[in-house]
């Protein structure tokens, strides 16, 4: 479409000739949408970005145009254009405070490329729903004013969305005009954004000075008044961003169910969290270890011959084995780490923050068990330092330990999002009260080992009496010092 | 057991729906696998069709785990009465009509009662109803979030309190494609498969799919009066024309089907699935532009949905 990289500057009028491009709508379909979050501190005016955004891609159709324009009565600007953030902030007390408190999902295509974005709210106190967006982006787009720069809040999301593993960053300054296209300060802030951006290992930052309200480098470019910016438009950068691949892992079916319709049917399934399977593949059941192979891949349309990451299938096997929910079935030469401690990071989401020594309900794929969560440390927001703390406040981001009754299957987030990632459910609210994503598996040897010989002593116990014992407040309070050597990797005894 | 399989010879969905399709089938298996009573709200509808046909797909080679519920108004078009009853009997659907016999009663109509008062009673009323008598814990939905703007906030578990209210300021963060199905007794959740699906998305995989439609989402001449706006379809007995109001025969379809008396159909001469889908290319409003219950005031959608509306 030519007419996203012509040279107009001028806010674009209110004519039905910007309404709805019929060739935007086929867009597309060659791939799965580009899914991206807006977020950033509140008032940098995310939600008048992404309306923006829909205007100028030919997303609003008539009708809701016209409701646009008669709920901005009275808030008009100068500039006679309607409030674009009334397209985002869809519920009465958004429109009421003139904030976003909840998340709302848009679709838009160009002819390109189709998009989901996730407008995400600037309020710390609603920073839980900021997570809900960026755990399944491909993108992120922080936007910042040119005249405040970077906030404690914009530090909050990158770092967000970083942990969360979104790896592509768009710095949008925008209000750039109320700065007078200052392009001195538009450099300084995206010097300081690349620093923190790296500091968390993010490679790649598209920095662009935007006017939201006036259009300005959001879908057309605004080289009249700002000759000295040379690198994309918002779109552009959009349009040309990967999608996350992010898992390297061999064949995942978290089991969701066991399929028993009659005699002779018996099908596990699932959907496909990572790597491929086809029959013939031997694979191995976990938690029980049991080792089986593929005799077919059910769907309603065929009997497949593979079945690939993303595919929401039914696996048969070739002989009678012991499957339930929460059970893994995996490749049987790239196992995922099975234990009953890892590591992890955590973002807390509820108001009570992270208790320590609190058992919670931890819900990973379709699995679902008890686990006492431990924080060793704390996200200092404003030194960027990782800080001792046995405590996760509201918000809070941290590293905290996880102790388990049961096995738990992981593989690290870093290898597997899917596999990786986990929420903490309240076991006295139900809320969800976190966010989790696994570092690797923990060892209760450590120090343990640091022990000379002489104070180590070993005692053989049948598992049973070892369960009981581990599960004792001496036994808790000197896990670092207890070496478990066989029925951690045995559990299916 | 032998497993039947519906799609020799059919290409293969393009990667965009595939995505689509996946998503809607993992969220079906969750939810019929963590609640104990789950239940499927079937409206006849487009969206309804599509969400059937993955919940077919999601449980296959066995039967729907779960029954289905339609809320009969008494005021649908009878089209949508007879396709119902159709698709019933061709899967061997569990499916349970209620409607609000208060309602009944008291006749309660779009006419004597206003658009708003009858769907409170017919529609918000009558859908509490039905759930608190099947002491259903999940309701799968077809709502998608390109429908209206307080939809677009929606999560896709959207919890709900034993009041069926919905709070928006205070729903549960949903992060990944891990769902949080804890309730308590009373408690429950509405499901939403088609969350991120578009209109044209619906349109598309009906079409990629072979998904039977009521008729009257394709254009024929049909008899229609206009009112308030809206054409409105004149071949119910039950419709009373106000003065100066005269019945004309025009080549109409439905974009989206409600009650009869307050949904109005557009001019088209769309009579095929590929006509269908040229013509929502090219258009310029919202499907909501037909619904009048979306017309009453801004953020009228989500006070309804606080009050139980789906």
């Amino acid at each position: 479409m030519t007419a996203l990289t012509s040279a107009a500057t001028q806010p674009l009028p209110l004519d039905d000739a910007h309404i709805t491009d019929p060739q935007a709508a086929k867009a597309g379909r060659q791939a799965r949408p580009l899914r991206f979050i807006t977020c950033g501190s509140v008032d940098d005016g995310k939600s008048t970005l992404i309306g923006r955004l829909l205007w100028d891609t030919k997303a609003v159709k008539e009708d809701q145009a016209a409701a646009l324009r008669r709920d901005s009565t009275g808030k008009q600007n100068e500039l006679g254009l309607p409030d674009f953030a009334l397209l985002l902030d869809g519920l009465q007390a958004e429109r009421e405070q003139g904030i976003t408190i909840d998340v709302a999902y848009r679709y838009f295509a160009t002819d390109r490329r189709s998009f989901i974005v996730a407008d995400t709210p600037g309020h710390v106190q609603y920073t839980r729903n900021m997570a809900t967006g960026a755990s399944t982006a491909d993108l992120a787009v922080l936007l910042v004013d040119a005249r405040a720069g970077i906030l404690e809040q914009t530090r909050r999301h990158a770092t967000i969305a970083a942990m969360m593993g979104i790896r592509q960053f768009v710095l949008a300054v925008n209000k750039i005009d109320l700065s007078e296209y200052d392009e001195a300060g538009f450099q300084a802030i995206a010097r300081s954004f690349r620093e923190i951006a790296l500091s968390l290992g993010v490679r790649q930052v598209t920095a662009i000075p935007v006017s939201a309200l006036k259009g300005e480098n959001i879908v057309l470019r605004g080289d009249d008044v700002m000759p000295w910016y040379t690198g994309p438009t918002l779109v552009e950068a959009l349009e040309k961003a990967t999608q996350r691949t992010g898992q390297t892992t061999g064949f995942r079916l978290p089991v969701q169910r066991v399929s028993r319709p009659g005699e002779g049917f018996r099908g596990y399934q699932g959907t496909v969290a990572g790597g491929s399977i086809k029959p013939g593949d031997s694979v191995v059941v976990l938690p029980s270890g049991v080792e089986a192979n593929v005799k077919a891949i059910v769907t309603y349309d065929l009997v497949r011959n593979a079945a690939v990451h993303g595919d929401a299938i039914t696996l048969v096997l070739d002989r009678p084995v012991d499957v339930a929910r929460g059970d893994m079935i995996a490749a049987i030469d790239q196992r995922p780490q099975t234990g009953r401690a890892f590591n992890a990071r955590l973002v807390a989401l509820s108001l009570d923050g992270i208790v320590p020594g609190k058992r919670y309900w931890l819900k990973a794929g379709s699995r679902r068990q008890r686990v006492m969560v431990r924080p060793t440390s704390a996200l200092d927001l404003t030194t960027g330092n990782w800080d001792d703390a046995p405590f996760l406040a509201m918000n809070g981001i941290g590293v905290v330990e996880l102790d388990f009754e049961d096995t738990a299957i992981f593989d690290n987030y870093e290898t597997n999002r899917e596999t990786g990632a986990f929420i903490l459910i309240d076991p006295d609210t139900f809320n969800t009260v976190a966010g989790g994503m696994i570092d690797g598996k923990r060892s209760k040897a450590g120090r343990f080992d640091a022990l000379p010989d002489a104070d180590r002593a070993t005692v053989t116990l049948p598992a049973r009496l070892l369960e009981a014992f581990l599960k004792t407040e001496f036994a808790r309070a000197h896990a670092g010092e207890i070496r478990v050597t066989a029925p951690e990797e045995n559990d299916g005894e | 057991m032998n497993v039947i399989e519906h799609g020799r010879g059919k290409p293969p969905l393009d990667p965009h729906l595939k995505a689509l399709e996946n998503e809607a089938i993992h969220i079906f298996r969750e939810v019929a696998a963590e609640f104990e009573r789950p239940v499927m709200l079937y409206s006849i509808g487009k969206d309804s069709s599509v969400l059937l046909h993955l919940a077919l797909k999601a449980f296959h080679p066995g039967k729907l785990p779960f029954p289905l519920v339609h809320i009969d108004t008494g005021w649908k078009f009878p089209e949508m009465i007879a396709f119902r009853d159709q698709v019933v009997a061709r899967h061997g659907l569990d499916l349970i009509a209620h409607t609000n016999p208060d309602g009944l009663r008291d006749n309660v109509t779009p006419f004597s009662h206003g658009s708003a008062r009858y769907t409170d009673i017919m529609k918000t009323q009558a859908l509490k109803q039905s759930l608190d008598m099947g002491r259903y814990d999940a309701a799968f939905g077809g709502a998608r979030r390109d429908e209206e703007a307080s939809r677009a906030k929606e999560r896709i578990y959207s919890f709900r309190t034993p009041d069926h209210a919905w709070d928006p300021r205070n729903q549960r963060p949903e992060l990944w494609s891990i769902y949080n199905g804890m309730i308590r007794s009373g408690e429950s959740v509405r499901a939403f498969p088609l969350s991120n699906w578009t209109e044209v998305d619906i349109w598309r995989y009906i079409q990629a799919e072979n998904i039977d439609l009521v008729p009257l989402y394709f254009a024929k001449r049909r008899k229609v009066v206009e009112r308030d706006g809206m054409l409105i379809l004149a071949e119910d007995k039950r419709l009373e024309l106000l003065p100066g109001e005269q019945v004309r025969e025009e080549m109409v379809r439905f974009r989206t089907l409600g009650c009869f008396p307050l949904t109005g159909a557009v001019r088209s001469e769309a009579t095929t699935l590929d006509e269908v889908i040229e013509e929502l290319e090219i258009a310029t409003v919202s499907e909501r532009q037909g619904r009048a219950i979306d017309r009453d005031q801004s953020g009228s959608m989500e006070k309804k949905k606080r009050e139980g509306y789906f």
